[in-house]
C-alpha cells in the first residue's frame, strides 16, 4: 500500500448555517438575516495509511468539518471527495467511513447488548451471510479492542467510560471501515485511560492501514497521533502541514498562542504572561484577518485584508506578518 | 514553597473517612485523608474520576449531600474543628472564611440577578459594611479580576458574559469576603485552552496579593505543576503521595504517579507509545485489601496485598512498600 495515496481531497468548502430570527421578528425589527459562517473556504488532502488533526477551539468549525466529511452536514459550497482505494482483500472503491464519538456515554443505546451494538452494521450492510458468522465476527472484534468475546451479552451501562469507547471503535470497524473520523475521542477520558485508548488506535492504524480525521482541543494528544495537522480559527485554516514541522516551528501567531498555553508538567511553576482576548463569535468575525485583535504582532493592515493561506515549503500559512 | 506540617497550617485535614450509607451497606468514598494547607499555600489535589479528589474538597466546605456523611477523623481550620459544626454556623464559615470556584461557572452564578448584586449580596452577608461600600467593593474586585468596562458590566446578567469572563465573575465571588482559602474545583475544566491560561494565572496572581490560600483540585497534572506549589495524588479514595510538585512530578515515588505521569502524551517530542497503566480504578464496593492500587501496580508484592501501607510524614511522602525512589521523612 503506497503511503501517498490520497483518500480524501477537500476543495474550497464551505458550510454557512442561516442563524436568523423568524421573517417576521426580523421585518418588525429591520434586522437583515443573519448568517453563521462555521466553515469557510477550506481545502487538504488526506493520505492513506496516515493521521490527519483539526485542532482549534470551541466555535471555530473543526466538528462541523468532521460532520461534512462524514456526509452528515451537506457543504454549502466546495466539493469533498474520497478517491477509489484498493483494500486489503482486494476489492476496489471508494473508502468506507466510520465516525468515533466524543462522548461514549451517549453514543452507544443504553438498551442494546454489546453483541448487537457491533452488529448492527455487520447486519446492515450484509458483510456476513449467517448469523454465526455475525457472531464470530463480533467476538473477534471485541478481542481485537482489547475486550473478551463474553462481553457482547452485557449492556453498555456495565462498562466503564474507556471500556466504552473500545466498543465504539469496535463498531466503527465493524464496517470494514478504512477512513475513521474521531471528534475528540479521549476528552472524556481519564489521561491513563487516554493512554489506552490512544495506543489502541496506534495499533490498529498499523495493523488495518487505517487512516484517520483526528479532532482535538488537546495539543499534547495531536502531536502523539499526527502526521499532519491544521490549526483552525473561526472556520478557516491559519496554519497546515507536517506535523513535526508545526510543532517545531509554529509560524503563526494564534499556534504560537496555542503551544504556549498548553500546561506543562516538564516545566513546573512556569510564569507566563497571560495572552489577552477570547475567541470572537463567528456570526461578526473580525474584519481582516481574524485574530488580529488578539494578536501582538498584528499590524494596520491585519484589520483590513484578509491573508490568503499560501505556501511556506511543506506549511501552507495564513499570515502576512509571519 | 512552604511546605512543613502542622503547626503553622491554615487547614489541616487527618484521617478523614467519607462514606455514603447505602441499600448494600456503607460504602466508603474517602479512607483515612490526611492534607495539610499553608496559609498563602496552592496546594494541588490531583486523580482521575471517582479518586474522591472532589469529595474532599465537598467534605471541607461542608457541603456533603446525603447519604455522604463525614464517619471519621476531623478537619481544622486556624486551629477551629470546622467538620461537626452546627449547619448555620459553617454557613458563616462558607463565604467568609472558605470560598469557592467550581467547574461550570454557569451554575454557579445566579441567572436571575445581576452579578454585582450577587457580589454585593455576600459581601453584606458576611462584612460589616454599608451597601454603597460593598458596591464600591464589589466593582473594585470586578477591575481587579479583569472585567474590562467594569462600570458598566457590573449590572449585567451572567448570561451576558462569556465562559471566561463568568469564571472571572465567580473569581471575584469566592473572593469578595476576603476568605483565608480557596476550594477551586477543576476551575477551569469547562473554559477553552487560551482562556484556561488566564484564569490559572490571575487565580494565582490575585491569591498571591491577597495571600489566600488554594486547594486546586484538578484532573490535570498540567494546571498543576504550573500552578501548585505542593501537591497530593489521590487514588480511590486515599492519598498516594504529597510532595512538592517539582518534586512528584519529576522523581514520582509511588508507582500509580509514575503510571499517570508517564501516559500525559508530551508536546515536545513524538513517541509511538505511551506508557500505558492496565486495568481500571476499582469500584468503592470492590477496593482490594492491602493497596489499592496493588492489582494494576507492576512491582506489587505479596506485602502490598495483606498490609495497607500508610502515608507517614515528611516533605515528599507516598503510601507505598516499596516506593520508586527513597523518601526523606521528616
Amino acid at each position: 500500500m503506497a503511503e501517498t495515496e490520497t483518500i480524501l481531497e477537500v476543495k474550497a468548502a464551505s458550510c454557512r448555517f442561516d442563524v436568523s430570527a423568524p421573517w417576521l421578528s426580523r421585518l418588525a425589527s429591520h434586522e437583515p438575516r443573519r448568517v453563521l459562517r462555521a466553515v469557510e473556504d477550506i481545502s487538504f488532502t488526506v493520505r492513506r495509511g496516515t493521521t490527519f488533526s483539526i485542532v482549534g477551539e470551541s466555535g471555530c468549525g473543526k466538528s462541523t468539518l468532521a460532520r461534512m466529511i462524514v456526509g452528515l452536514q451537506r457543504p454549502t459550497e466546495g466539493s469533498l471527495r474520497f478517491a477509489d482505494i484498493r483494500r486489503l482483500d482486494g476489492s476496489f472503491g471508494p473508502p468506507r467511513v466510520q465516525m468515533i464519538f466524543q462522548d461514549p456515554y451517549a453514543s452507544l443505546n443504553p438498551r442494546w447488548r454489546v453483541g448487537d451494538i457491533i452488529a448492527e452494521p455487520i447486519r446492515e450492510l450484509k458483510l456476513r451471510d449467517s448469523e454465526a458468522a455475525v457472531t464470530g465476527r463480533v467476538g473477534d472484534l471485541l478481542e481485537i479492542v482489547g475486550l473478551s468475546r463474553a462481553d457482547a451479552r452485557r449492556f453498555p451501562h456495565e462498562f466503564s467510560g474507556g471500556q466504552r469507547q473500545r466498543i465504539s471503535i469496535a463498531r466503527a470497524l465493524a464496517t470494514e471501515a478504512d477512513f475513521l473520523v474521531c471528534d475528540e475521542p479521549t476528552s472524556a477520558l481519564d489521561v491513563s485511560v487516554q493512554a489506552q485508548i490512544l495506543n489502541l488506535m496506534v495499533r490498529l492504524q498499523a495493523e488495518f492501514g487505517l487512516t484517520y480525521l483526528f479532532i482535538s482541543h488537546n495539543l499534547s494528544v495531536v502531536r502523539h497521533m499526527s502526521d499532519h495537522l491544521a490549526i483552525m480559527y473561526l472556520g478557516r485554516f491559519v496554519e497546515a502541514g507536517p506535523a513535526d514541522e508545526v510543532f517545531n516551528l509554529p509560524r503563526h501567531p494564534y499556534t504560537r498562542l496555542l503551544l504556549d498555553t498548553i500546561p506543562d508538567v516538564e516545566k513546573p511553576n512556569r510564569e507566563r504572561k497571560p495572552m489577552s482576548g477570547e475567541v470572537p463569535s463567528p456570526i461578526a468575525p473580525p474584519s481582516g484577518c481574524a485574530f488580529h485583535p488578539r494578536c501582538a504582532s498584528a499590524v494596520e493592515r491585519c484589520s483590513q485584508q484578509r491573508p490568503t493561506l499560501r505556501d511556506f515549503g511543506d506549511v501552507q500559512l495564513a499570515c502576512d506578518r509571519a | 514553597m512552604t511546605a512543613m506540617a502542622v503547626p503553622q497550617s491554615l487547614l489541616s485535614v487527618r484521617d478523614l473517612k467519607v462514606v455514603f450509607d447505602g441499600r448494600h451497606g456503607p460504602l466508603t468514598a474517602l479512607d483515612g485523608v490526611s492534607l495539610d494547607i499553608a496559609p498563602g499555600e496552592i496546594l494541588g489535589v490531583v486523580g482521575e474520576s471517582g479518586a474522591g479528589k472532589s469529595l474532599t474538597g465537598t467534605a471541607v466546605i461542608g457541603l456533603l449531600d446525603p447519604p455522604g456523611r463525614v464517619a471519621g477523623g476531623s478537619i481544622h481550620l486556624n486551629g477551629r474543628r470546622i467538620d461537626n459544626l452546627p449547619a448555620e454556623a459553617m454557613r458563616l464559615v462558607r463565604g467568609k472564611e472558605i470560598g469557592a470556584i467550581f467547574q461550570d461557572p454557569l451554575t454557579s452564578l445566579h441567572p436571575l440577578l445581576r452579578v454585582g448584586d450577587q457580589i454585593v449580596e455576600t459581601i453584606l452577608a458576611h462584612l460589616s459594611v454599608s451597601r454603597g461600600e460593598a458596591r464600591t467593593r464589589a466593582l473594585r474586585l470586578l477591575k481587579e479580576v479583569g472585567i474590562p468596562a467594569a462600570e458598566t458590566r457590573i449590572d449585567h446578567y451572567p448570561h451576558q458574559f462569556s465562559g471566561g469572563m463568568r469564571q472571572r465573575v465567580v473569581i471575584a465571588l469566592a473572593l469578595c469576603a476576603e476568605p483565608k482559602l480557596i476550594i477551586a474545583d477543576e476551575p477551569t475544566t469547562a473554559l477553552d485552552v487560551s482562556i484556561q491560561a488566564q484564569i490559572m494565572s490571575l487565580l494565582k496572581g490575585l491569591c498571591r496579593e491577597h495571600g489566600t490560600a488554594i486547594m486546586l483540585v484538578t484532573h490535570d497534572m498540567g494546571v498543576i505543576a504550573e500552578t501548585a506549589d505542593r501537591v497530593a495524588v489521590m487514588y480511590a479514595g486515599r492519598v498516594v503521595e504529597v510532595g512538592p510538585v517539582r518534586d512528584v512530578t519529576r522523581h514520582p515515588s509511588h508507582p500509580y504517579t509514575a503510571g499517570l505521569m508517564a501516559s500525559i502524551p508530551s508536546v515536545h517530542a513524538r513517541h509511538r507509545h505511551l506508557n500505558q497503566i492496565d486495568g481500571a480504578m476499582p469500584r468503592l464496593n470492590a477496593i482490594p485489601k492491602g493497596c489499592a492500587f496493588n492489582p494494576r501496580c507492576g512491582s506489587c508484592r505479596d506485602r502490598c496485598r495483606d498490609e495497607r501501607p500508610s502515608l507517614g510524614a515528611g516533605l515528599h511522602i507516598a503510601a507505598c512498600h516499596f516506593p520508586l525512589r527513597e523518601l526523606v521523612h521528616g
